[in-house]
């Protein structure tokens, strides 16, 4: 259980922590506290035996025998005194306490005399300490401090009319008081169970405290990502970790939820492949299959035609059965050539012309179904470097698709073409961004649309985040996060230095919301509008050094549209809106012929009122 | 004495061994057809014929199986390779494999089919006579082989790898002689990437039939021969050294060049 909980672990290594440090504490203190006591008790116990000495004193020159011992009786039976002893210089108790104590002898080796006669001279005189003696007469009765008081001769006693003492003698006797320490072994015993608890609630408080911490701030963390992990590790790629904290754990959660991410997309690319090869291993099954036919298609038209010269009505039929058998090969091998992803074959051609044909090859279906073919062509398109045939087959693909779209109750497909100057918006990626003390905003761990963010930090009031914008020049999906509504108070920063971005005193020129800017190193200022979905961007540089001539083709219909939910899928393979009827290799052939030729294709469709398909190919490729 | 016919087509389709027989036909060729290798070969112990069109893909003995077998009984009948499975691998050893001298993907029309297999009939004649040729009392060549270094993809075209890593592709004076004279070139543009075994131009007879010339290695295309644009005829003149056709960038020489022979 230990081996497997990093709190535990935590929480065990630091109550551990706390039990040494406090135990060594109570140790400390049970220790002075109880010196203390017994210094109190042993200051006592001298004041009342030196009080008692010099009150027995007077009895003692008068030699009053019976007056010190009543004395001494009377006072030794008071509940705080043991007993009270007097020993004469041989070692005989003269006066007790305890009356049949009195007349015994004692050896020198006696708990009252050793100290003294500890070496074979007797000492003259004791130090404090050692007068004191602490001992337990019985091993179950309590503890008692014992205080000699030694008597000197004083010229009172031997000149007293007694002359029992003479003038040489130094010690006449030894008073001996004992006292029990009931009373103080249990202070000390109580004070020692104070500590002891005191010392057991604080640590049990201490651990409780850091127990809850771990918990807070490492376990539950922790398990939250080892939750993740096995989500992850389970196929459950969407699973995100809530990030709630900047600490380490936070930004290793980060750190999981993005490498997620990129995994995400990564899977998302081996699927798309996945199913290209797929497509591809079809597409050659399928090559195969169908370019047998075709053969005895293609070889018995055109011999035919051969034949047929002279006579224009079958031979104009012909015709169209062998150019358009032709087609079919080419489709089949641009089947082949879209799964090998091999380049087109470009000339020189005009666009117009293409789509003529393309128009010709579907003419007849357009009409079953009552579709008007509207064209509107520039005639003074540029030529572009295309492969006819592949994108013939572009505006073929397109234009079944419009009259499918419009279905059997009729309707108009109109075919527009125009040469256009495309500026920078939505080519050009801001690949370096600085604010204005240089840092850098370019943010490589976020990425959007796989081209890495530019982050900037908002703040309003006390609240504050990080918001990402689209890298494209002129894009409009940026991932704002939960920024608060535009509005005064609004600030955008650098998030390393808090280096204001707003533009001060401009307003975006098409919604008159507040402006941010940066820089671009060598190439300007770039700014935009910061509403969410308005895209104004404006980078002097890329405008006025930037434009591209592009050849622009719409096919536009007024059929039944594409519902919202399969637009970014549209060009993916088998993704099909026609159920049954389609086979998904349409429009993914399509962008994969328009990517071929470094074009552009993009779709826009509103359900129910129709589709526009615009494509872009560029002139001077 | 083996009854001598023109053309025998192997194919287990037999709208298409129908489509050839009636061209070829209409032009006065007999043709024999057979639905499978085996009844080929039978058909060739029979009769003896100018030209073989065989497919690929085929039940029992697929084509590349069929030639080893005409090898191993020593028939020497040019054969030329057919096939819808047209990827580049087949392409590639259609042209290389040994008895095949061309190669022709499907679907094909009628002109595309008469211009391949009236080219491979001259080119087979032509390899004939300069066997006969090679003998002690023969006279001139009948056409002019590659030079030594010189890459040759099957008789078709050749590539010549030069210092710089660049190479130099055209295509083969047999090819040319075979073709019976080139009008005009169709070129790939600078900048475009070849592939092996592809189409990398046309050549386009007095009589209008296109010759494809198949690019003996993958590469983009650096140049090409300015002469041989203005000049067709410099191509027919001199293939090897100023009639060639591109400089290329090869994209991947070494798996490239083992298909093709020294």
């Amino acid at each position: 259980m230990l081996n497997s909980k990093i709190g535990l672990k935590l929480t065990f290594g630091a109550v551990l922590s706390i039990l040494v440090v406090i135990g060594v504490f109570a140790y400390f203190n049970i220790q002075s506290e109880n010196k203390t006591l017994l210094m109190e008790v042993e200051r006592h116990a001298t004041q009342f035996s030196e009080h008692l000495k010099s009150d027995m004193g007077y009895d003692m020159l008068h030699n009053d025998r019976v007056r010190i011992q009543d004395s001494i009786s009377r006072i030794g039976n008071q509940g705080a005194i043991d007993g009270i002893r007097v020993f004469n210089k041989a070692g005989e108790v003269i006066y007790s306490s305890i009356p049949r104590e009195i007349g015994k002898m004692v050896t020198m080796e006696a708990t009252s005399c050793y100290r003294c006669h500890l070496t074979g001279e007797p000492m003259k005189s004791l130090q404090k300490q050692e007068h004191m003696r602490i001992f337990r007469p019985a091993p179950d009765g309590p503890r008692l401090l014992g205080i000699i008081n030694p008597v000197y001769n004083e010229p009172s006693c031997w000149t007293a009319a007694c002359h029992e003492h003479p003038e040489t003698q130094t010690v006449l006797g030894v008073l001996d008081v004992t006292m029990p320490l009931t009373k103080v072994d249990e202070n000390i015993r109580r004070n020692q169970i104070a500590i002891v608890a005191l010392a057991a609630s604080v640590m049990i408080i201490l651990s409780v405290i850091i127990g809850f911490l771990v918990r807070w701030w490492i376990d539950r963390p922790v398990r939250d990502l080892l939750k993740a992990t096995r989500e992850v590790a389970g196929g459950n790629l969407n699973y995100r970790v809530e990030v709630k904290r900047e600490d380490e754990l936070g930004m290793l959660a980060k750190s999981f939820n993005s490498m997620t991410d990129k995994l995400a997309e990564a899977r998302l690319q081996l699927f798309q492949s996945d199913k290209l090869a797929s497509l591809g291993k079809l597409a050659a099954g399928v090559a195969h299959e169908i370019n047998n036919p075709l053969t005895a298609v293609l070889t018995n038209s055109s011999y035919l035609l051969k034949r047929s010269q002279g006579q224009p009505e079958t031979s104009d039929d012909l015709q169209v059965i062998v150019s358009e058998t032709i087609r079919c090969r080419e489709i089949v091998k641009s089947l082949l050539d879209f799964a090998r992803q091999t380049v087109p074959k470009k000339r020189k051609a005009d666009i117009n012309e293409i789509i003529q044909r393309a128009a010709t090859v579907i003419e007849n279906q357009l009409s079953v179904n009552q579709v008007e073919l509207v064209m509107d062509l520039d005639t003074a398109l540029p030529n572009v470097t295309v492969d006819a045939n592949q994108i013939q087959q572009v505006f073929i693909n397109l234009m079944v698709n419009a009259s499918d779209a419009i279905g059997a109750q009729g309707g108009t497909i109109k075919v527009i073409s125009k040469a256009i100057s495309l500026g920078p918006a939505g080519t050009l990626q801001i690949k370096r961004a600085l604010c204005r003390k240089r840092h850098d905003l370019i943010d490589r761990k976020v990425q959007i649309d796989s081209k890495p963010a530019i982050s900037m930090r908002y703040r309003k009031k006390k609240q504050t985040g990080i918001i990402h914008l689209n890298p494209m020049y002129g894009s409009i999906d940026h991932n704002l996060g939960d920024m608060p509504a535009l509005g005064k108070g609004v600030d955008l920063m650098c998030p390393d230095c808090s280096a204001s971005l707003i533009a001060e005193g401009q307003t975006c020129p098409k919604c008159g919301s507040p402006v941010y800017a940066f820089e671009v190193p060598l190439k300007g200022l770039v700014q935009g509008c910061l509403r969410d979905g308005c895209g104004w961007q404006r980078w002097e540089h890329a405008d006025s050094a930037w434009n591209d001539e592009y050849v622009e083709v719409r096919v536009i219909d007024d059929g039944c549209g594409i519902p919202k939910s399969q637009l970014p899928k549209l060009f993916e393979p088998f993704t099909t809106t026609k159920g049954q009827k389609g086979t998904g290799l349409g429009l993914a052939v399509t962008w994969g012929i328009v990517d071929n030729h470094n074009g552009t294709i993009s779709v826009e469709s509103e359900e129910g009122a129709g589709t526009t398909f615009i494509i872009r190919i560029p002139v001077g490729a | 004495m083996k009854q001598l016919q023109d053309i025998l087509v192997i194919d287990d389709e037999p709208t298409v061994t129908q489509a050839v027989a009636k061209i070829c036909g209409a032009e006065g060729m007999l043709v024999t057809t057979a639905g499978e290798a085996f009844e080929a070969l039978k058909k060739l112990e029979e009769c003896k014929f100018r030209l073989i069109l065989c497919d690929i893909m085929m039940p029992e003995l697929n084509g590349f199986q069929f030639l080893e077998e005409l090898a191993h009984r020593g028939i020497r009948t040019p054969v030329v390779m057919m096939t819808g499975y047209s990827t580049v691998e087949n392409a590639v050893r259609s042209l290389t494999a040994t008895g095949a001298v061309d190669y022709i993907p499907k679907p094909f029309t009628a002109d595309e089919l008469l211009t391949v297999i009236q080219r491979s009939l001259r080119c087979g004649k032509l390899l004939d006579e300069a066997e006969s040729a090679s003998l002690p009392r023969s006279g001139a060549m009948s056409y002019v082989p590659c030079p030594v270094n010189y890459y040759r993809l099957g008789y078709v075209s050749w590539a010549l790898m030069e210092d710089k890593g660049t190479a130099k592709i055209g295509v083969t004076d047999l090819f040319l002689r075979a073709a019976e004279g080139i009008n005009e070139f169709e070129f790939a543009q600078p900048g475009e990437d070849l592939l092996q075994g592809v189409p990398c131009a046309e050549a386009i007879s007095p009589d209008g039939s296109k010759h494809i010339i198949m690019c003996p290695l993958s590469g983009r295309v650096l140049e090409v021969n300015a002469g041989a644009q203005s000049n067709p005829s410099l191509v027919e003149r001199d293939p090897y050294f100023r009639g060639w056709l591109y400089r290329i960038l090869p994209s991947n020489p070494a798996s490239d060049l083992q298909w093709l022979s020294l």
